[in-house]
Order: structure tokens, then sequence, then C-alpha cells
């Protein structure tokens, strides 16, 4: 059973179609990257699929619950979906800690104690063991975005979105975060990713997919895809990409 | 019978000054009140519940305090209730007190980003509880030195409660220069005593927005 299943999803934006017929299973333990330009849909359908944007039509089932059904509690679904953001969102007036464990604290009902091993855990698991206890302000960018990482891992989704989790970041940051997800992958996560990182998708993708205005204009296995693209428009795009 | 200004009339307006605090703290935990309650109908989903907090701040932002307390005071009398001054004083300060609290307290959670919001969704938390655990504790430190500016601007205006017979600082000013005729002196004695009580908070409010500023 794939763990998440669009089907024809519409979202629209008042009379501004963002998505538009938009299909995609993701079987367990895949990596899927996302590319596209920007305004092609591709972070909207992210936000999907954790119910931060509903949708007008169509389903999205994550591990066999419907996500826009009014009953779906999105509480627990989010708890099954992990989202890690461009801009970090880690909570600023808290602690490396208190951001990884209020979660799993208030919403999972972890003890305090048992959390403070939770967050060392998932911190090694990014290599920042030594921030437990360190503000978000004292991080540079990368390492905000590995917080934002673990921060996610501590709930253990069932599967992770990342949303252009490196495009904030200098060059020389970017790469340790994209040696986190790596690590991440390499574990078994079921991980989408909407990138502008061709390389990562090409060596680490078990598929791509390429959106272009609204619609999943071509999928398929990452490496063989990205070296042909079948459509022009995928064609058109990795060459503007890649020079 | 004109009497001389004496140290005795000194200990009058300290005692005075007592009401004056009380009546300030009264009216604080007043306005606090209604200001919870206006920033949080803001936040509401339904449109008329933030449409009457809106209305609300409007009607009052727009009548100066004083007719407030002449209204709740004098206006009430002659309907035939009989009014408690202090009633009517902590009543009147709390209605426009809250209008300006509230929009100081919304102001500052409206300033934390939405992708904070986004963020507690994201893992899971319910509304009420991004709110208490994200933005909060947030807003709080953005809306902190403004709080303590709006009780130093209450601990002044206090002193329209003089108009209604609130025996505070002022009047009790306003009795002491009547029977010594030295309102140069009392007045001052006056001046400086609301300036104790002011500077410090002033002081207060300082400290903690360059230690908010230093940690952000």
């Amino acid at each position: 059973m794939p763990v998440v299943e669009i089907n024809n999803i519409v979202k629209r934006f008042g009379s501004n179609t963002v998505l538009d017929d938009v299909s995609l299973s993701v079987d367990r333990g895949e990596v899927i990257t996302v590319l596209g330009r920007s305004g092609s849909g591709k972070s909207t359908m992210l936000r999907c699929i954790n119910g931060l944007e509903p949708i007008q039509g169509g389903s999205i089932r994550v591990d066999g619950v419907e996500v826009n059904d009014p009953a779906c509690d999105l509480r627990v679904l989010r708890q099954n979906v992990g989202i890690v953001f461009q801009s970090f969102n880690l909570f600023p007036h808290l602690s490396v800690c208190d951001n990884i464990t209020l979660a799993p604290r208030i919403v999972q009902r972890q003890a305090r104690e048992h959390s403070r091993d939770l967050a060392r855990g998932v911190l090694r698991q990014v290599g920042l063991e030594d921030k437990l206890d360190a503000f978000p302000n004292s991080l540079s960018g990368g390492q905000k975005q590995r917080v934002a990482i673990a921060r996610s891992l501590a709930m253990h989704p069932k599967v992770m979105l990342f949303d252009e989790v490196t495009s904030a970041l200098d060059p020389e940051l970017t790469g340790e975060v994209l040696k986190v997800l790596e690590g991440v992958a390499a574990a078994g996560m079921t991980m989408i990713l909407v990138t502008h990182e061709i390389g990562f998708a090409r060596r680490f993708g078990s598929r791509v997919v390429f959106m272009h205005h609204g619609k999943v204009h071509e999928i398929g296995p990452a490496a063989e895809t990205l070296a042909n693209p079948q459509t022009a428009e995928f064609a058109a795009f990795l060459s503007a990409v890649l020079h | 019978m004109i009497r001389g200004f004496s140290p005795n009339d000194i200990l009058f307006l300290l005692g005075a000054l007592r009401w004056t605090a009380l009546l300030a703290a009264g009216a604080f935990v007043g306005s606090a009140v209604v200001g919870l309650v206006l920033a949080t109908m803001r936040l509401s989903r339904f449109r008329a519940v933030r449409w009457l907090a809106i209305v609300y701040v409007q009607l009052v932002q727009g009548i100066p305090l004083l007719v407030w307390l002449f209204l709740l005071y004098f206006g009430v009398a002659m309907l035939g209730f009989n009014v408690d001054p202090w009633l009517a004083a902590i009543l009147g300060f709390s209605i426009y007190g809250g209008a300006f609290l509230g929009e100081v307290w919304r102001g500052a959670m409206g300033s934390i980003e939405v992708t904070q919001w986004e963020a507690g969704a994201a893992l899971g938390l319910s509304i009420s509880q991004q709110l208490r655990h994200v933005i909060v504790p947030q807003s709080v430190q953005i809306a902190i030195p403004p709080t303590i500016g709006f009780l130093v601007q209450l601990i002044k205006n206090t002193s329209l409660a003089s108009t209604i017979g609130i025996l505070e600082v002022t009047r009790e000013g306003q009795l002491t220069s009547a029977a010594t005729y030295q309102p140069m002196t009392v007045y001052l004695v006056v001046a400086a005593l609301y300036f104790a009580l002011c500077f410090p908070l002033t002081q207060w409010s300082r400290s903690l927005e360059r230690k908010f500023n230093a940690g952000r």
C-alpha cells in the first residue's frame, strides 16, 4: 500500500488554479524529488499533503487516512507527516532541545526526562548533539535547518516533506544539509522533496516529478529521467538549471 | 482660614497616593481583562465576533476618558442608580484601557509571523497549543514595553478620577492648595509623587526592551 496517494487533486487560490488534476503515488521508502519553476505548484502540493492547504477537488490519502475528510483529525495526521520549511521556522524563544521536544511532550505526552534523550538522539542523527541547549539565534542557517529536520524526525513520521530546505542557505551550508538528507534517506524514510538540487535528485532520488503549470508534466525514475527528459519543457528547465 | 503648608500635608498627600496606586492597579487589572477578551475576539474565526471587537475599540477610542467617567458616574446616577465613585472609575478606566491594551496585544500577536503558527500546526499542535506554547510567549516579549507604557499613562490618568469625588493624590492636592493657598508648593509635591511612581516603571520598561532586543 502506498504511504501517500494523491488522486486528481485540484487546488485553487481564488480564480487561480494552482494544482490542476495532480496525481502521485508514493511507496514506502521512496525518495521523490519534485522539480519545476516557481509558481508551478510544487510547494503547494507538499502543503496539501499535511493539510496546511485545503484542496478543492480529488483526494489525498496518507497511510490510508483521507486528509480532506472532515472527520480526519489533522493533528493525528501531522504526527505522521513531518514537514521541513525553507525558512526553518524554529521557535526562537525555545532552546534547541525544547524546539525538538515541544510536540513530543504536549502532543504525544512524553515525559520531560525521556524527551531530552529523544532530542539527543535526533540531534546525533543530524550531527548537532553539542547544540542541545543552544538557542536558534546562535546557530548558522545550515545548523538551524538541521535542527528543523531533527525536530521533524523526533515525531517519528511515516513520511517527511521537504520544501526547498536548502534554498535559503549559502552554497557552503547547502552541503551539510544535503548530507543530513542523505542520511535520512539511507535510514529508509519516505521522503518528498521540493528542491533545485538536481545532483541530489540524481544520486538519491528514486523518482523525479517535474511540475509545470500546476500539472505533473513528467515523472519517472530519477537518474534516467534527468539524463533523458521526455518533454521539451523539462529539457528546457533542466538546461536552464544546470547552466 | 488659611494655614501654612506643613510636613503633615506631605503625609496626607502620601496617604492619598495610596489611593492613586490602588486605583491604577484596579484599572490595570480591569483593562487587562477587557484587553484579553478583545484580543481573543480578534483571533476568532467568526467574522461577527472580530467585527464586534473592532467596533468596540473604535467607539471607545473616539470618546474621551473624562466623558466616560462622567457618563458612568453622573449619567448613571441620573437614571436613578446609586453609583459608587470607585466602581464608576474602575469601570471607566477598564472600558477605556481595555480598548488600548487589546490593540497592543493584538498587534504583538499579529507581529509573529504566520510561519510560526504553521510550524506549530505542522507538528500536530492544536490552535490553543500553538497560542500557548508558540505565539503568546513570543508576543509577551514584544508587548511588555508598550504595556508598561500604558500603565504609566494610566497612573497619570487616574488624576481624572478626582472629578468624580475620589480622594486620590490630585484631589488631595486641590484641597491642600485651597487650605494653604500655596498651589506652587503643593502641586510640585504632587508632581514629584507622580514622578516617583512612574519613573521606575519607565526605567524598567527600557531595560526590558534592551534585554529582549539583545536576545533577538
